[in-house]
């Protein structure tokens, strides 16, 4: 778990890309899920911050 | 000039055409070959992703000849707190999970079946991808009709195994029975493309791998979890990527077997979206709403392309 937060703060691929991965996973989820509106509101939003967190921190170091 | 058909074009060539192309670097010959294909990327991909983008800011409707007015992020606003919206997703989100389980299950065991050495194997393997090569349009007709709770095929073989009455039951009539009843279509037609991918990752596992195991005493079940899992487990990935996006899109078959219906039960995005661009007219609305939609595919398409190096890399 240290090693995911210095990733973080070192600008490391791996942990960046882990975090977008996360924001992506999420975002679908709320976006098909049949609970709660608001979660499907905010869906949109949160898929595309980590699309294209993704897009830029896969250009990241190792 | 020598009888070789190649020496020969070359001496037909003219000769300012000959200097013209010697004279090219190789960097410029590859952009020559390169160049066509960008060209139409860019004017059949990019160019309409850019142009539905910069409508889903405004009020455009095709059917309507006053210009667009911008309007920020009103279409989005809308979409999201739509509740038939939600309906829509949440309904391709169970059509999609279905689908994918039963045809990765189906598929799997199927072309581990398949990959057994038995008489008749390839004439099988034929009659199990035939429903793959139908039209969708022709397959969501003929299920219609193998539906249909009077004359259909599938109530009579519903009723032989269960007892339940054929007449007594309408599967895309019925609003709990019909999300199934395309989840059933879809199965039967796409499972034989899984198998096949399955199949071909089956096949490229060297039997050697196995003479191995057996020599070390691994016994069937651990040699199934142990090798045959994860060295197919990148063309499973792989299927469960297409099918993933084909589904997510999937128009056709629905379209044609239940119309979205009974009342909006099966009414995936893609009837959803239609029925916004090309019946009510709403363009920038729609715009919109494929904008949604190709960022949700797109992300997801990125982490599972990442997850499926991982997994070849392994």
């Amino acid at each position: 778990m240290s090693g995911f937060f210095s990733g973080l703060l070192r600008f490391r691929r791996g942990a960046w890309e882990m975090l977008a991965t996360i924001l992506i996973g999420l975002g679908v989820f709320m976006l098909m899920q049949p609970f709660w509106m608001l979660a499907f509101t905010y869906s949109f939003i949160v898929t595309l911050v980590g699309t294209v967190m993704f897009i830029v921190v896969s250009h990241f170091p190792e | 000039m020598s009888g070789n058909p190649i020496d020969r074009i070359a001496t037909a060539t003219p000769a300012v055409m000959a200097k013209r192309v010697r004279g090219l670097s190789d960097r410029a010959i590859a952009w020559l070959f390169v160049g066509p294909s960008i060209v139409l990327l860019l004017a059949v991909n990019i160019f309409p992703l850019i142009w539905t983008i910069n409508l889903s800011f405004t009020n455009f409707r095709a059917n309507r000849l006053r210009d667009a007015e911008y309007i920020g992020l009103r279409n989005y606003e809308r979409i999201l707190t739509d509740t038939d919206t939600w309906q829509s997703m949440q309904a391709t989100a169970n059509f999609l999970f279905w689908t994918i389980f039963f045809q990765v299950l189906i598929g799997f065991a199927l072309a581990y079946l398949i990959n057994k050495k038995f008489k008749g194997n390839d004439l099988w393997t034929t009659i199990i991808v035939l429903p793959m090569m139908l039209s969708p349009a022709v397959v969501g007709n003929f299920w219609t009709f193998l539906y249909q709770p009077q004359i259909g095929l599938f109530n009579y073989v519903v009723e032989f195994f269960t007892g339940i009455d054929s007449s007594s039951f309408s599967m895309i009539g019925d609003v709990s029975l019909a999300p199934w009843s395309i989840v059933i279509v879809d199965t039967w037609m796409w499972t034989p493309f899984v198998m096949l991918i399955c199949l071909a990752g089956l096949r490229s596992i060297p039997d050697s791998i196995y003479e191995a195991a057996e020599c070390d005493r691994a016994s069937k079940w651990r040699q199934f979890w142990t090798l045959t899992v994860p060295m197919v487990l990148p063309f499973l990935m792989l299927a469960v990527l297409f099918r993933g996006i084909e589904n997510f899109k999937m128009f056709d078959l629905v379209v044609q077997l239940t119309g979205g219906g009974p009342g909006s039960i099966t009414t995936l995005t893609s009837i959803d979206l239609k029925r916004e661009a090309f019946e009510k007219w709403r363009t920038g609305y729609a715009s919109a709403y494929a904008v949604i939609l190709f960022v949700t595919v797109f992300g997801l398409a990125s982490i599972y392309v990442k997850a499926l190096n991982k997994v070849k890399e392994r």
